[in-house]
């Protein structure tokens, strides 16, 4: 049986790398007592596949990944004992039973979605220690002015060009094509229009929300598209002033007039 | 409730594996800080992933939290990047748990594993603020106490210490702890409170003792500045290791580290008494836990940390009583579970090959054998009980069962130890790799050959062993006879089954220094410490010239700790210090390895070492 595993990652975990959380969830899985499958061969593996790596850094609502199991009671009890595995700040969220046909997690993303706030107080700071909170810093306003309409005149370019490095050298790639959302927004306003349970949504500060590729072929990362706008603006933000949060990973249907529409990995699976 | 971490995202996001800095991990405890009498902060002086593969910290860590008037928490060496970023800005050491200043708690305890920690020990207390010298310290400061087996000789660091607990910490520190509370709630001061734990059993105070010097150099008498404290320290020890704490909920890292699995410790000490070695010495007598019991650790450590690799921990695996029972157990409850099973420290014979065979995969495992010399005159010098015959017959054995690669340790620089012995390394391995090609037909070679890995390191006396008169070599006295034993290999036949690795000489020499040395030494170690040294066991992290330099400036001859041979009735810095063997037995010892006799083993026949008297263990199957 295929499941389904959607979770969240936020405060000090957001410091753990993509291989040490892969590394923690088979640890949880044998803590929690699932009947995981393991592969054939002399040095069995657990079955699983993890959607989209995350970013050192960012704090996600939406992760997900994928195990097969050969028995269990209900998906209300697997998230019951992953949880009581887990640590303060990995947070299951939900589990789905997949239907057989589904693609792993890793195959089926399509999109993520993200949000950006600008936090002064992220910035250098070189002289504060200990008071410095990564986490309560209150939101500021990005320190962009008409940020609304440049974001707009940005996204409305026929192009959006940035130079990618990769390990032999540096290439450009146009952004364009990948980036299927970009607006200001209210934080609050996301929060409730994701149901997000853990994120604080009582703040009514503007941040940045964007939806962007995210499948392995074509993966974009936040952070190229904010260095390009802030390239367009001319202006250039401190080092780490901008908190990143995944708000969800989305796999793409086609729906009955044959358009495309994104819908979070979750929503295949059900109960 | 979210904690606050005490370094900042700015910082956490330029260093190497922040992870290292955050806690929370599995099993770490927290507590409510208001709601206990008493914070300790447990410190391994090297990286994370060092200091969370030891055995020790997670046993007293869980011991200390099962209480519930005290909160354990841990910290570990910052690693250079971070190092130099908080002192550029002031930033005080902070325990993982609480993210709080280790200066806030009341006890800063620090295992001391290995001599090249030491200029770490002066980073932890530096950068958390608390002043080097133990004389200097005020009310404010944590008591700052040592333990593990560097405290054996603690005197070349023992102006930095408050205290030292000699021994298995299972067994005081509830008194210790008591104590301090008694002495806060009396309004006592630190003095009053070291006064009266240097009366608590295994409780060593330097402050209340100081050498005095023969014109020489060697020690003349110890001089106590305190009438009660006691004239010898006796190490503690705890009689019934299966009635005793064992951490089953340990704490599991994110990243991973050295020992990245489930130890299961199944005794202490070793019955072999191989002459170079201290720990078995040092933990004497062997006592083994009960085989019901490990297995149902097993079970539990399992559970509760969901690692899927489990090692057996002990010095001679291969001694342990309970041994077939307990692997019988592991194999069917592991299976069921797909974890792997690694067996350190298993001698090589057709019981445990069989093992082996059964719990790993042997295309891809290498077998280790150690005969730490290459003669079987010099092995009789140092009762290293494995003959020729045993590892030819291992060897020929593992290769029949489907092994390539097989580990060789020796050691370098054993006192009687001749040019054949150094040329005759490279023929045992020679002679290994013959077997090979003698046991294994051409049709069945597996990549067609065989691998021997050849490892020698500089034989370094320690105190509490029978070698601790013994001279040891300079660095081109070592680097020469490692030239020797790579010549030696060349020669050889098949040499070009053979990989040889050597250890640094320079590194060991200092190690050599500070293992026997005194309290003339704690200058020098603070002179390259403020010089930079930091990270002494890491290689890259390694200046010999500035341990140099800080020695002459100092005025200590490095020579005085290594190239002598002590007299029988030398005073050693460590003297005061009884770990259960006499040191008549050590001499006696020392006299036999020098005519090359043997000593058999404790199960065989008891030599009268002295350990009997802790009533327990092996001196009474």
């Amino acid at each position: 049986m295929k499941i389904r595993i959607k979770f969240a990652k936020y405060g000090a975990i957001k410091y753990i790398g993509h291989l040490d959380v892969m590394r923690f969830f088979q640890k949880a899985i044998r803590r929690a007592g699932i009947d995981i499958k393991y592969s054939e061969g002399f040095s069995p593996h657990q079955i699983m596949s993890f959607a989209a790596p995350l970013g050192v850094g960012m704090e996600s609502f939406g992760e997900y990944l994928d195990i097969e199991v050969n028995s269990m009671t209900s998906t209300k009890d697997m998230k019951d004992a992953l949880n009581a595995a887990s640590v303060d700040g990995i947070e299951i969220l939900s589990v789905k039973i997949l239907p057989d046909s589904c693609k792993n997690a890793m195959a089926s993303v399509a999109a993520a979605g993200y949000v950006i706030e600008y936090n002064a107080d992220y910035n250098g700071n070189a002289d504060s220690n200990s008071d410095v909170n990564v986490n309560n810093g209150g939101l500021s306003e990005f320190p962009i002015e008409n940020i609304d309409k440049k974001l707009a005149d940005f996204y409305a370019q026929e192009q959006i060009i940035v130079n990618k490095k990769t390990k032999k050298s540096e290439i450009e790639i146009d952004l364009k094509s990948g980036i299927y959302e970009i607006k200001m927004d209210r934080l609050k306003d996301i929060n409730l229009r994701n149901n997000n349970p853990v994120i604080n949504n009582k703040d009514s500060s503007f941040v940045i929300y964007m939806l962007v590729n995210a499948s392995s072929s074509g993966n974009i990362k936040p952070t190229m598209v904010m260095d390009a706008f802030c390239k367009y603006c001319n202006i250039e933000l401190p080092t780490y002033s901008c908190r990143i949060t995944r708000l969800d990973t989305y796999t793409g249907v086609i729906e009955s007039d044959g358009s495309e529409k994104f819908i979070p990995l979750e929503e295949v699976g059900h109960d | 409730m979210e904690r606050k971490l005490a370094l900042s995202n700015e910082i956490l996001m330029q260093v190497e594996k922040p992870a290292r800095y955050i806690g929370n991990e599995v099993n770490s405890v927290m507590k409510d800080k208001e709601a206990v009498d008493i914070r300790f902060c447990m410190c391994f002086p090297d990286i994370y992933e060092i200091g969370m593969s030891h055995l020790g910290i997670q046993i007293l860590y869980s011991m200390f939290n099962s209480w519930e008037d005290v909160w354990c928490e841990r910290v570990y060496s910052p690693w250079v990047d971070l190092d130099k970023i908080m002192r550029e800005r002031k930033i005080p050491l902070f325990a993982l748990e609480s993210q709080e200043p280790v200066k806030n708690m009341d006890f800063l305890g620090i295992t001391i594993q290995y001599e090249m920690c030491y200029t770490n020990i002066l980073q932890i207390l530096d950068l958390s603020q608390i002043p080097l010298y133990a004389k200097d310290r005020s009310e404010d400061d944590p008591i700052v106490i040592g333990g593990g087996p560097c405290s054996y000789n603690p005197e070349p660091i023992a102006e930095f210490f408050d205290l030292f607990y000699i021994g298995e910490g299972e067994t005081q520190y509830r008194n210790l702890l008591d104590t301090y509370k008694e002495n806060k709630q009396n309004g006592g001061n630190r003095v009053d409170f070291l006064k009266k734990a240097s009366q608590i059993p295994g409780i060593y105070v330097p402050l209340f003792y100081e050498e005095e010097y023969k014109p020489d150099g060697t020690i003349k008498a110890r001089k106590k500045l305190y009438d009660k404290a006691p004239d010898t320290i006796v190490k503690e020890i705890v009689t019934d290791v299966s009635d005793t704490y064992y951490p089953t909920k340990p704490v599991v890292p994110f990243i991973q580290v050295t020992q990245d699995r489930v130890v299961l410790e199944i005794q202490r000490g070793c019955i072999r008494g191989c002459r170079f070695c201290q720990a078995g010495q040092l933990y004497r007598p062997v006592r083994e836990r009960d085989v019901e019991v490990l297995k149902k650790y097993t079970v539990e450590l399992l559970n509760n940390t969901g690692y899927d690799e489990i090692s057996l921990s002990s010095l001679s695996s291969s001694d342990y009583s309970g041994l077939n029972d307990l692997l019988d157990f592991m194999i069917s409850d592991c299976n069921k579970r797909y974890v792997n099973i690694s067996l350190p420290s298993l001698r090589i014979d057709a019981f445990s090959l069989d093992v082996m065979a059964k719990v790993q995969d042997v295309k891809k495992s290498s077998l280790t054998f150690a005969p730490e010399a290459s003669s079987q005159r010099l092995r009789d010098v140092i009762n290293k009980g494995l003959t020729e015959e045993d590892i030819l017959n291992g060897a020929a054995l593992a290769f029949e069962s489907g092994w390539t690669r097989v580990k060789l340790y020796f050691m370098l620089g054993l006192p009687t130890e001749t040019e054949e012995d150094i040329l005759g390394i490279g023929e045992l391995s020679n002679k290994i790799a013959a077997v090979f090609f003698d046991t294994v037909p051409k049709d069945k070679r597996v990549n067609g050959k065989v691998q021997i890995v050849t490892s020698t390191s500089f034989f370094i006396p320690k105190p509490f062993t029978p070698f601790q008169w013994a001279r040891m070599c300079t660095k081109d006295e070592f680097i020469e006879k490692a030239y020797q034993t790579r010549k030696g290999i060349m020669s050889q036949l098949n040499q070009k089954s053979i990989k040889y690795n050597w250890h640094e000489a320079d590194l060991s020499v200092l190690e050599g220094i500070l293992a026997r040395g005194d309290r003339k030494l704690a200058k020098v170690i603070l002179t390259a410490y403020e010089r930079g040294c930091l990270f002494d066991s890491w290689s890259e992290c390694f200046h010999n010239d500035v341990w140099i330099s800080s020695f002459e400036d100092c005025g200590v001859d490095m020579d005085f700790y290594t190239i002598r041979e002590r007299a029988e009735d030398e005073i050693f810095p460590w003297d005061f210090l009884d770990c259960g063997v006499t040191k008549e037995f050590l001499l006696r010892e020392w006299k036999k390895a020098m005519q090359g006799v043997t000593s058999p083993n404790c199960r065989s026949q008891c030599q009268g070492c002295g350990a009997k008297r802790f009533g327990c263990g092996v001196c009474f199957e």
